[in-house]
């Protein structure tokens, strides 16, 4: 398979700045979904399904439309279905699609150990890199949405990647492109955010739903995948949307404070390791295995 | 659709009923929200169930299945009581001011009058206008037509609708059914079908002079009748019956009808509605209640307004325009019965002549139908449809009563049909009584299928229950042939806004297929042979057939589309323009058929289509400059490519657009011509000041509130009757509780419930955005998405049941029986219907025996439509698959 | 180390496959953006056969058409231009590659003998002949030139024909024309139901 390239913003588990940072402009992009012309009609999941090439997982009927009970690691796009009471008793459906929300502030990527096996692009993308992925499941512990999912045969984690082969391409992500009723939107993150809120205030002054609202979520730095909600105060209700989601403080320890304590012993290693050379020379290195290392 | 999917976002107001675009048609449906985006439009959702639709709605009404008329009556009534009406388009534009004859009588008992309990059928003479001049001001002295008990029934007027329809679905122009009432008349003014076919002695006409009341105050003028007509409907009446509580009615019909507050015309209101209206035992009429409201409030004919047929498959408003059912001929023309002795005698019955105030002025474009007529017998027939052979009308089979589909399987039933085709058509599943089409397929000598995947038709002689020694007795020879899937073909469908796209083959036939036209055509072609070389029973029209294609064995549909489109077969001189067209090219359009057999035309709606310009099907100009939808570059558009019918009526009777914002086409005073951003679907020089009326297909030119004469076969207006199994009796006339002329069948499969029976519950079935009726349960892609059966319960019957979420239960009707997972919902609730709790209960229709999961053993293999009863509406013959009583239990 | 970061870089603006240096493995800046599957696919304007909405798809198939390849499908989506779905399908739509490319297609054609429990093969002129041969049987045996009151009708009621949601307007013609030609009058279409 060719390959193409994308610069990249932060790359987990790597020493150093990452390697695209600051050299472009960044142009965030951005995945509006206005739940409240969310039909739940499951094409975005098709799409998602066929773009990405994945065909038949057997479900199971549970009183309800969703197809399963939550993503899995081949199904990253599902419709979320909640009947819900109202305040003046009457029903509805609310409809939410759950997927990566491409946080500015990955948990996933915060807590991911393995170099280089999660990135985000300049444009505001999270892909995992499964050729670098140990399986080892740290991310999920980092997600505040429940995203990543372990494919038991090849033991790496896969999530949704905002089509990143499209985008990176100038088209659109395959679910956008698909939604019936331009429930979805794509485009900057500036550009959603301004669409998003014109759209909330106009559920607001013109439908008179009064608590409409956006959610971008400042506990993980606003997210790549906005919501217009018909009430703001609870998104909760929509399948279990978190209200103040923010990267675990384990996560942050990890990578905050702990980080550079490990730093610190890193820098007392090589400092170890400086004063071993300069009192006992040079090792002799094995010439076969140096050639190795090249690529 | 009267107007088109784009236009839907020109709306202020929208009333869905009856559809569930949301999920039937989810792409269409992203011009309602668009709508809602962009205009601030409000959307009324009144539905059975709260589905996606209703998400995504302003308003929601829990509607009985079947109570639409009593809800719609309901608003009309509303609308008058308010003046929320659109007087000069009522007047002017509709039979509002016609008055009807005496002796006419409104069903206060649920009979109109002229009904005879015998036949059960209507002498509909009195359903007419009353020939004279105007009668403004003689209201005083009129007196009011009453009803047979001397209290208040008004004579009705008539006004009738187109006929009964054609098909279905609901919207076939001229059928009738649809919006048609305001005359959609391309198929067929006034009885469509089988009505019209009654053989009738002589049958009354319409008076050529109207007698008409521009007051609207005569007792017995349209809009009076109209009034007294829905009086009975208020909104006590409509809680009673729709189960709908009165302050959600008010507040629906308020909002709805608030488009006309203080008759302001700038505000349109679009109605959209699919087979929840058309499939009951009074469809055509709930269709009609609609077309009234509209035309009362003026929003047909006007960019974001109409009566809009979603319908529900990608070709079923081609098949209809194609004339693929037994009562109509391509075009909508009527299908001959035995007392058209002759083409002459044909024509004059079937050819309508006008009938209109003096005054006023009516295009009557059927007028035309003997040149449609005779250049269709010239397509099919060429050279062998002559003058002198009557232009081989004789060849073409008589019809004299139903043949329509329920027909079908009766009379396999009984022994009479023999042989089968079902090509794309997967009849067992489609039922109604899905038990009894399989046992009528026992009877026949053979059946072909022509299929791309197998289904519960073509294996009918293994459904569930048959067992091994039984099927050593079914005698019925299946040939199941392998057809072409849609990407295998080329071809033209027409959607439901009258688009005729063409598509392209992508990839070839797979294996051993072949392509369908190709099998029918060597079908045929060897029965053809076999008449040439052992004679056989009048062969002529089977070997006269016209056959002039490249390739005989594999007719490309490219010339097929050629012959619908019609040519000259002379030289023809236009005498106005001296334009000439030579003898052999493609016609420009309808406008040149000729009567004299100068010209063939497979379909004179389609004429345009390929025109010596090429392919217009296949156009995909995307500019829109009125930026309004109408796409006029894009594909081609019957009739004529206009996008918007009836739309001289989006203007004033001066020819000044009622809103300036939204101009579709405006008279040009200094050019003496009508123009617009869509073609005009009217005569282009007519002067407004001739008072020529918009709905061109009626003799009447106006929109018919009235019915009049063979239009309907149950009545001029529409009046609320139950469902065949319904749980109450009539609020409005116990005696009378059904429509009375809907016939059931007699054989030993045919059993009707009653409440008394133990059968309580109302059952509707319905299709999910997920699947596609019983075409996707082989698709993977859509299992996963819905992968079992299931019957949505409310949650307080499935308490009372004790049955809860995902247990399995079985629905039990006096047909048979479906088992599936129960999905235990909040989004249907019980009903107080006429002071009784009921239940409704909701059955995808989706999974069958043969399926990815029905092989996997991983469904019960039952047919949701095992259930449904096989009883039909009076005027299009289509099912009541809404609303039927069950029984419910744990499985 | 500025140095070292603008080598890096250029190896990423080329594409080329990783770089080793300094021990780290830079592999993720380059890597594991799929190709676009459809980069040089063939497109085909179709007509999506499910609802009346009648969207436009857009079909890609392998190959350019050239004499020697078969096309295959390997990808459809809505088509942009189309004015009424711009390019947005539903879950029908989106998965019509799975309809096409379904291994539970009919492949050949097959004929049930009376009384038997099987399917079996049939060669396609064989039942075409057969077929032909019954059509012409039964509507000698029953064709009806005559009501009782002696007015012709010219009608065959013993066959019937049922038609299909997806059949498109020049097959429809052509089955009117040739059913109508053979006198039959139970003709009806999924447009009633």
């Amino acid at each position: 398979m060719s390959q193409s390239t994308l610069a990249i913003r932060r790359i987990s588990a790597h020493a150093g700045a990452a390697p695209g940072e600051n050299v472009e402009r960044d142009e965030l992009v951005c995945k509006l979904i206005d739940t409240t012309t969310c039909i739940g009609c499951k094409a975005c999941e098709v799409a998602c399904l066929e773009w990405n090439g994945y065909t038949f997982t057997e479900t199971v009927f549970d009183n309800s439309y969703q197809t399963m009970p939550e993503t899995t690691w081949n199904y990253w796009n599902l419709i979320k279905f909640n009947e819900h009471e109202r305040e003046d008793g009457s029903i509805t459906l609310l409809m939410r699609k759950d997927q990566c929300m491409h946080c500015a502030d990955p948990g996933c990527l915060a807590a991911c150990p393995a170099d280089g096996a999660i990135v985000q692009y300049t444009n505001g993308i999270v892909d995992f890199q499964q050729q670098n992925c140990i399986g080892c499941g740290y991310c999920v512990s980092g997600c505040p949405f429940d995203i990543p999912k372990f494919n038991p045969t090849t033991k790496k984690m896969f999530k949704c990647t905002l089509c990143v082969d499209r985008v990176s391409e100038g088209l659109e992500p395959a679910c956008i492109k698909s939604c019936p009723t331009g429930c979805l939107h794509f485009g900057t993150k500036d550009d959603m955010k301004d669409l998003a809120e014109t759209r909330a205030k106009q559920l607001r002054e013109n439908y008179g739903i009064e608590k409409a609202g956006v959610y971008d979520p400042a506990g993980v730095n606003g997210t790549g995948v906005i919501y217009v909600l018909h009430d703001i105060t609870n998104p909760e209700a929509y399948g279990g949307l978190p209200k103040n989601p923010h990267v675990p403080w384990v996560v942050r320890i990890w990578k905050g404070p702990a980080k550079w304590i490990g730093n610190l012993a890193m820098l007392g290693g090589l400092l170890g390791v400086t004063l071993h050379y300069l009192r006992y020379g040079p090792k002799e290195i094995d010439a076969e295995k140096h050639e190795g290392e090249k690529p | 659709m009267t107007n088109g999917w784009i236009d839907i976002k020109n709306t202020d107001m929208m009333l869905i009923m009856g559809g569930n675009p949301a999920e039937n048609h989810p792409c269409g449906f992203k011009w309602a929200i668009e709508a809602k985006r962009t205009r601030n439009a409000k959307m009324i959702v009144v539905d059975p169930r709260f589905t996606r639709t209703a998400a995504t709605s302003d308003l929601f009404c829990q509607i009985r299945a079947g109570a639409d008329i009593a809800f719609l009556g309901g608003v009309v009534r509303y609308a008058i009581e308010n003046n929320r009406i659109a007087k000069d388009y009522l007047i002017n534009y509709t039979n509002a001011a016609f008055i009807v004859k005496e002796g006419f009588q409104l069903p206060e008992d649920g009979l109109y009058s002229g009904f005879d309990a015998g036949t059960q059928t209507y002498d509909k003479s009195t359903w007419n206008y009353e020939e004279g001049g105007d009668k403004s001001g003689e209201a005083a002295t009129a007196a009011p037509a009453r009803g047979h008990t001397g209290g208040a029934t008004a004579a009705n007027a008539n006004a009738a609708s187109t006929g009964g329809s054609a098909a279905s679905q609901g919207q076939q122009p001229g059928s009738g059914s649809g919006p048609g009432l305001t005359g959609q008349g391309y198929t067929g003014m006034g009885a469509g079908g089988a009505k019209a076919m009654e053989p009738t002695k002589s049958a009354p006409t319409l008076p050529g002079k109207v007698a008409y009341d521009l007051t609207l105050q005569h007792p017995r003028c349209v809009f009076q009748l109209l009034k007294q007509q829905y009086s009975r409907y208020t909104p006590e009446m409509v809680e009673r019956i729709t189960g709908v509580p009165k302050d959600q009615f008010l507040k629906a019909a308020d909002t709805f009808t608030s488009v006309r507050k203080d008759g302001d015309m700038k505000k349109v209101g679009t109605i959209m509605y699919a087979v929840g209206w058309t499939q009951h035992s009074f469809g055509t009429q709930i269709i009609r209640t609609a077309a009234i409201l509209q035309l009362m409030l003026g929003n047909i004919g006007r960019a974001g307004g109409g009566v809009n047929a979603l319908r529900g498959h990608s070709n079923i408003q081609g098949a209809t325009d194609m004339g693929g059912v037994f009562d109509i001929w391509p075009g909508y023309l009527k299908a001959p019965n035995p007392t058209d002795t002759d083409l002459a005698t044909y024509l004059k019955r079937v050819t309508p002549t006008t009938s209109k105030p003096e005054h006023w002025d009516s295009f009557n474009y059927w007028s035309n139908t003997p040149k449609f007529t005779v250049s269709f017998l010239k397509a099919l027939y060429g050279d062998a449809a002559t003058k002198e052979n009557d232009w081989a009308f004789n060849y073409m089979p008589k019809v004299d009563r139903n043949y329509s589909w329920t027909q079908i399987w009766d009379a396999m039933y009984r022994g009479n049909v023999k042989g089968m085709f079902a090509f794309g058509m997967n009849g067992v599943a489609i039922g109604p009584d899905s038990q009894k089409n399989i046992d009528a397929l026992k009877k026949a000598e053979f059946l072909v299928v022509g299929e791309i995947y197998p289904d519960e038709t073509s294996e009918f002689w293994k459904s569930p229950g048959v067992t091994p020694d039984e099927m050593k007795t079914i005698n019925t020879t299946v040939y199941r042939l392998p057809c072409a899937g849609f990407a295998e073909k080329d071809g033209s469908m027409t959607n439901s806004a009258r688009w005729l796209q063409w598509k392209n083959v992508a990839v070839p036939p797979p294996g051993d297929c072949r392509l369908d036209q190709d099998i029918v055509a060597q079908i045929f072609l060897k029965v053809r042979d076999l008449y040439q070389s052992e004679g056989g029973k009048f062969p002529d029209p089977i070997l006269k057939l016209t056959w002039a294609y490249t390739n005989t064995l594999h007719p490309a549909l490219g010339d097929l589309a050629k012959e619908l489109n019609g040519k000259a077969l002379a030289d023809l001189t236009d005498p106005k323009t001296q334009i000439t067209i030579k003898r052999g090219q493609q016609l420009p359009g309808f406008a040149w058929l000729k009567d004299d057999g100068t010209t063939s035309c497979g379909n004179w709606i389609y004429s345009g289509c390929w025109t010596e310009a090429g392919n217009q099907m296949i156009r995909r100009g995307t500019e829109d400059p009125a930026g309004q939808g109408i796409y006029q570059n894009w594909a081609w558009s019957w009739p004529a490519n206009r996008r918007v019918l009836y739309n001289r009526a989006s203007c004033d009777p001066s020819g000044k657009p009622w809103d300036p914002t939204r101009k579709q086409v405006w008279w040009n005073e200094s050019a003496q011509l009508w123009q617009g951003n869509d073609i005009p679907d009217f005569k282009p020089d007519s002067n407004p000041k001739d008072h020529m009326g918009p709905f061109i297909m009626n003799p009447e030119g106006v929109g018919r509130i009235f019915g009049p004469l063979a239009a309907f076969a149950d009545g001029p207006f529409p009046e609320h009757y139950e469902p065949i199994e319904s749980p109450v009796q009539n609020p409005l006339h116990p005696n009378q509780s059904n429509n009375p002329v809907v016939k059931k069948f007699k054989t030993a499969a045919d059993k009707y419930a009653t409440p008394g029976d133990g059968f309580n519950i109302i059952c509707t079935t319905y299709r999910m955005v997920e699947h596609y009726h019983y075409w996707t349960k082989n698709n993977p892609m859509n299992v996963q998405l819905v992968p079992e059966a299931f019957v949505e319960i409310p949650v307080e019957l499935a308490q009372e049941l004790g049955i809860k979420g995902n247990d399995k239960v079985k629905v039990t009707s006096a047909r048979s029986f479906y088992i599936a997972k129960a999905f235990v919902t909040k989004r249907i609730r019980p009903m107080t219907i006429d002071g009784k709790k009921v239940y409704q209960i909701g059955i995808p229709i989706h999974q069958g025996y043969r399926g990815i999961q029905e092989d996997a053993d991983r469904n019960a293999r039952t047919i949701a439509n095992r259930l449904s009863p096989t009883v039909t509406d009076p005027n299009a013959y289509t099912p009541e698959f809404k609303g039927f009583l069950v029984k419910l239990e744990k499985a | 180390m500025e140095l070292s970061r603008r080598n890096f870089l250029r190896g990423a603006l080329v594409g080329g496959a990783g770089i080793s240096l300094l021990g780290f493995d830079l592999t993720p800046a380059v890597a594991q953006l799929k190709e676009l599957k459809i980069a040089r696919a063939t497109e085909t304007r179709s007509t999506c056969p499910y609802c009346s909405v009648s969207c436009g798809v857009l079909i890609y198939t392998i190959g350019d058409k050239a004499k020697n390849v078969t096309p295959q499908v390997i990808h459809v989506e809505g088509d942009p231009d189309h004015p009424i779905n711009r390019g947005t399908l539903c879950p029908k739509g989106a998965s019509l590659e799975q309809d096409i490319l379904n291994p539970r297609r009919l492949l050949k054609p097959q004929v049930r003998r009376p009384g038997s429990d099987h399917w079996e093969d049939i060669a396609w002129t064989q039942a075409i002949d057969e077929i032909a041969h019954r059509t012409k049987k039964i509507r000698d045996e029953t064709f009806i030139e005559k009501d009782p009151q002696g007015r012709t009708v010219n009608r065959c009621e013993s066959l019937a024909w049922i038609g299909g949601c997806t059949d498109t307007n020049e097959f429809n013609y052509l089955v009117v024309k040739t059913m109508r030609a053979l006198g039959l009058t139970y003709m009806e279409n999924q447009a009633r139901v």
